[in-house]
């Protein structure tokens, strides 16, 4: 929806408000597959209300009283049009983006102008061609891989986060770190603005003796130790096989990893591509998660008592991160044009809009996951022909086709919110009914076993009819000679 | 039973308060024929409440079993990898058995409404962390004993429809099952006792055991708050008589190729136990070095025990070396003629001839001198052996001996394993005999293991008693005695509580010959063959008169030998 502030119509707007405004663009994946994105556009005047709401002095304020007055519709926005002259956002920016689903947009005079920043503002802050395309790039097959493709999580039903604090070296420090509290304050909003997304548990544990898989080397001008960033790749497998996997669930692990560097290792620095040292000292690894490496410092007297008592600042870490879990669902912020601001979406971590946006591109993904997973399924049924389909797998099959469909319609008419909970289902339903034990039965009975069994009766019922075929063939040979004897 | 409960209480509310920790001991015990047995325990605490929303912590208490624990609705879970068999005859009364192969058994929580689909799920996770074959656990192995396995931590209701009990035989136990234990301890295989876990001796030994019991325990003395317990055990037998060269010296060392450095950092307790009880009047028969922290004397099952203890938290312990390597000398070989045989011991066989019926029998031995008490024997046979129920007798010194309890769960086919429970009173000095015939079914033939002529197994029969001490007992501080003291109940000084287990069976079923079907089918088919073929040749066949021709061979032979005599030619 674009809503116009009295005094900010653009003078060569043709129509008169309200108008519907209709959008459509195609964009194709592959040869086979292509996406059509759909902009609805409704545009209006204010009411009473919204004018009300807007008649305050910060674009803050603007957006907190704007909130209750929009339909908390998902996947919808709501562009509020000021006039170019107006107050209410700071100089020299003219698209302010709020926490929810709203922004405020200058006039800027002519309709072009307006119209190329609500196309920038959509861009930012609904699903864009490039963030189709990352989301299914996995699924569809010889799509071309952009450049944020491999990075974000895959779509799933679930997640589990688990923070790890890895200690190697026991001896030396005593490591507390009060992650319960954490977990409440920084880690739990943000989850719950996410729950639409996904289900997400949330474990911590403490790992002792794990150490990293590279040896750090010793940089005498600093006296510390750099991990430089091609080194990173093998620092996660010995660490991993002490994580463990969840044994009670089937959801994908974000591992977030705390390192203590042991004593003899310390301080520990991460290097970047140019030797200078990572200020956050952490790095991610896409669609596993993150380690942050967290220095001790050395005890102010060399006779202090091992092992050192240590107390991690938990804000520090988890500011690292939370940054990066909305790397893993890619939500990283894109370059935007200076004229932008973005308002920071406070302590939940996520705005409304964001999460719109992962929804866009989940719901998409799922859909394409359906269709790859009853492809290969049908692929295998023509492959191998023993394969017995029971009923119960059979209408889940039917069940998953029925709601991936009626996702893609819910999609195309808009409705975010019930087009990924079909999309849900589906999903659901297409993975029941690929893994149902019961298609493996008689997977294996191979032909040259059949064919095993078989021989003992061809072979000997061959035999006659094989001398009787040269027997035919002797005597038509003869035939052909005889009749020129006769002559 | 009833008298368990309140003395459990009693036992668990010793435990010390204070947030999780971790406890380590190895008790090193030389056994009468010369063998050493090491036993390590290592106990986890977990002061926290079941995770019950999205979000759990975890310190040091694994994660994987944690979550297990809160996913599943467990209350209690006792597993058990065993490798060897524990001869309680030669080697006395083990401080914590186990059956040869895999046991399990699990009491869930009130709150799990389907506790079949619980415990398919527990298995199956089970076997992935563990490695092991637990996925074959299913209904033709489990059973749900009513007497013989009652929860050993805190429970307020005994009801045993929340219990599961399975054993498989057969599992086969390696280093893959070794590795996953040891990285479920917080210190791993890195620093204190754990450090002696080196998979390349410890199965290279007599009788090996692994084992993980989580339990609900007491938080502190006035138990209003619940902790959780893990206590990962380890029992493994050297035969250090062989491999010394026939002297039954032992040390460290030798048996385990490592020596202790250091406690585990995260430990709060961390103690080495020897075993040095003299077996005799004489004291002076046995040589520990280095000299102990200290010497711990403490009434252990029946049985007077003194111990050597080595405080590896204790500074002075690493003060003159570096490295501690527990060694013991005997001073004058030891008369073995006398070996202390323990009050109850058991004894289990098949005998029979031919493939179609057969005989369990049981031995029971109370060599108590005067005293007689109760035992339950536990007996879970697989479907395929049909038990003749009414041939069951037990007999004490030439009388019949009839059961005060009896349980009896016939088996269905396919379905689910006979199980017979029996409360036994054994008189004072004597030998019981339980025999019961069975007849032995025909599986069909996919139900064959893959090797199905080396015989099928049952499992170990479970003898559970509260036997009469010798010894009277004192009312000890179980915190402070070693090991497993205090993961079983003992009523009161005058008895203690022993879990026993036979020997597995190993019985041969009537198998057939796997080739047959293919020998039929190459008959079948060779005379279908032939039958089409001659027909076929009867049909395709064309005949022809055949002309007189000058005649054969034969024929002008005769002629020629005709000529010869002059008679007129054919």
């Amino acid at each position: 929806t674009v809503v116009f502030m009295p005094g900010s119509v653009p003078g060569d707007l043709r129509k008169p408000l309200p108008f519907r405004d209709v959008q459509e663009m195609e964009l194709s994946i592959n040869s086979r597959t292509s996406i059509t994105s759909r902009y609805e556009m409704f545009h209006r005047g204010t009411t009473a209300q919204e004018e009300a709401a807007l008649a305050v002095p910060t674009a803050q304020e603007a957006d907190a009283a704007l909130q209750p007055l929009q339909d908390a519709l998902l996947g919808s926005l709501t562009v509020y049009v000021v006039p170019e002259t107006s107050s209410l956002l700071p100089q020299g920016i003219s698209v302010y983006v709020g926490k929810h689903r709203s922004a405020l947009v200058r006039a800027g005079g002519s309709q072009a102008t307006l119209r190329t920043r609500l196309r920038q503002l959509t861009q930012v802050m609904s699903f864009t061609a490039s963030s189709i395309a990352a989301a299914l790039s996995d699924r569809v097959p010889d799509g071309q891989p952009g450049p944020d493709a491999g990075r974000h999580l895959k779509s799933s039903l679930g997640y589990e986060v688990t923070f790890s604090l890895l200690n190697p070296d026991p001896k030396s420090h005593a490591v507390e770190w009060d992650i319960e509290d954490a977990v409440n304050r920084y880690v739990q909003p943000v989850l719950a603005k996410l729950s639409l997304v996904a289900n997400f548990s949330v474990d911590s544990q403490i790992l002792y003796y794990a150490v990293l898989g590279v040896t750090p080397r010793f940089d005498k001008e600093s006296s510390s130790f750099l991990l430089s960033t091609h080194s990173l790749p093998h620092v996660i497998n010995p660490v991993e096989a002490r994580l463990g996997s969840s044994a009670a669930s089937l959801y994908p692990v974000l591992n977030f990893l705390l390192y203590i560097p042991e004593r003899s290792h310390s301080p520990l620095y991460i290097q970047d591509k140019d030797g200078a040292p990572v200020s956050t000292n952490a790095f991610h690894s896409p669609r596993w998660g993150g380690i942050m490496i967290y220095n001790v410092e050395a005890p102010a007297s060399p006779q202090s008592s091992f092992p050192l008592r240590v107390n991690v600042d938990m804000v520090r870490v988890m500011e690292v991160f939370l940054a990066q879990l909305r790397l893993l669902f890619g939500l990283s912020r894109d370059e935007l044009p200076p004229e932008f601001l973005l308002e920071s979406p406070g302590n939940e971590g996520l705005a409304d809009w964001e999460v719109d946006r992962l929804l866009w591109a989940h719901a998409v993904e799922n859909i394409a996951t359906v269709s790859t997973t009853l492809t290969s399924l049908a692929q295998l049924l023509d492959k191998i022909g023993n394969i017995v389909i029971k009923d119960d797998v059979a209408s889940e099959v039917y069940r998953a086709v029925a709601a991936a469909q009626s996702a893609m319609a819910e999609l195309a008419t808009g409705h975010l919110h019930s087009a990924f909970q079909a999309s849900k289902e589906a999903v659901t339903s297409s993975e029941r009914a690929f893994f149902d034990p019961s298609l493996l039965h008689l997977l294996y009975f191979p032909d040259d076993q059949k064919f095993a069994i078989y021989i003992p009766l061809f072979l000997p019922m061959a035999v006659p009819i094989l001398l009787s075929l040269a027997k035919i063939i002797r005597e038509a040979r003869q035939r052909k000679k005889e009749p020129t004897k006769m002559d | 039973k009833a008298m368990v409960a309140p003395v459990l209480l009693l036992l668990l509310v010793a435990a010390a308060a204070g947030r999780d920790a971790l406890r380590e001991e190895l008790l090193l015990s030389p056994l009468p024929a010369g063998d050493v047995a090491a036993t390590f325990q290592f106990r986890t605490r977990w002061d926290a409440d079941l995770p019950r929303g999205a979000v759990s912590h975890y310190r040091l208490f694994p994660k994987a079993l944690g979550q297990l624990v809160a996913a599943l609705g467990v209350r209690e879970l006792h597993l058990a990898l065993t490798q060897g068999f524990w001869r309680t005859r030669t080697w006395g009364q083990p401080p914590l058995q186990a059956p040869a192969g895999a046991e399990l058994w699990v009491w869930f929580q009130p709150t799990v409404t389907d506790v079949d689909k619980a415990w398919k799920e527990l298995s199956n996770i089970l076997s992935g962390i563990f490695c092991a074959s637990l996925n074959f656990i299913d209904s033709t192995n489990t059973v749900t004993p009513t007497a013989s396995f009652k929860p050993l931590g805190l429970a307020n209701g005994t009801d045993h429809r929340l219990l599961r009990y399975a054993v498989l035989p057969r599992e086969v136990v390696c280093t893959e099952n070794l590795t996953p234990w040891k990285k479920l301890l917080p210190c791993g295989s890195k620093a204190g006792l754990a450090v002696l876990l080196k998979a390349e001796r410890l199965f290279h030994s007599s009788y090996h055991s692994q084992a993980v019991h989580i339990r609900p325990i007491c938080r502190d003395a006035s138990c209003l708050a619940v902790s959780w317990e893990l206590r990962q055990t380890l029992t493994v037998v050297f035969d250090s008589f062989s491999s010394g060269q026939g002297k039954k010296d032992w040390s460290l060392f030798k048996m385990f190729s490592r020596t202790l450095t250091d406690a585990c950092p995260l430990a709060s307790e961390s103690k080495v136990y020897v075993d040095i009880s003299p077996k005799n009047k004489e004291n002076e028969l046995l040589e520990v070095t280095p000299t102990p922290t200290s010497v711990h004397e403490a009434v252990v099952q029946g049985e007077k025990k003194t111990y050597a203890v080595y405080d590896l938290l204790s500074p002075s312990l690493f003060n003159t070396s570096r490295s501690l390597n527990v060694q013991l000398k005997w001073k004058r070989p030891e008369d073995s003629s006398e070996l202390p045989i323990p009050v109850l011991h058991a004894h289990r066989y098949v005998s029979g001839y031919g493939l179609q019926t057969g005989e369990i029998s049981t031995l029971i031995s109370n060599t108590h001198p005067y005293r007689a008490f109760p035992v339950l024997l536990l007996e879970t046979v697989p479907w395929y052996l049909r038990l003749y129920v009414h041939t069951l007798t037990i007999t004490t010194k030439g009388k019949e001996n009839k059961p005060s309890y009896i349980h009896y769960q016939p088996a269905q086919d396919r379905r689910r394993p006979h199980l017979l429970e029996m409360l036994i009173q054994l008189p004072a000095n004597s030998v019981t005999k339980i025999t019961i015939q069975f007849e032995r079914a025909l599986l069909k033939w996919t139900e064959y293991p893959p090797d199905p002529n080396h015989g099928f197994y049952v499992s170990s029969s479970v003898l559970s008693a509260l036997v009469p001490s010798v010894v009277a007992m004192k009312e000890v501080d179980v915190e402070q005695s070693p090991l497993f003291t205090s993961l079983f109940p003992s009523s009161d000084g005058s008895s203690y509580f022993v879990r026993l287990y036979t020997e597995p069976l190993l019985v041969n079923l009537p198998t057939p010959d796997f080739s047959m079907p293919y020998n039929v089918i190459c008959l079948t088919c060779t005379v279908v063959a032939v039958c089409y073929g001659s027909f076929y040749n009867l049909l395709t066949r064309t005949f022809h008169v055949e002309e007189p021709s000058r005649g054969g061979l034969a024929k002008r032979l005769a002629n020629i030998i005709r000529k010869f005599r002059g008679v007129p030619l054919l």
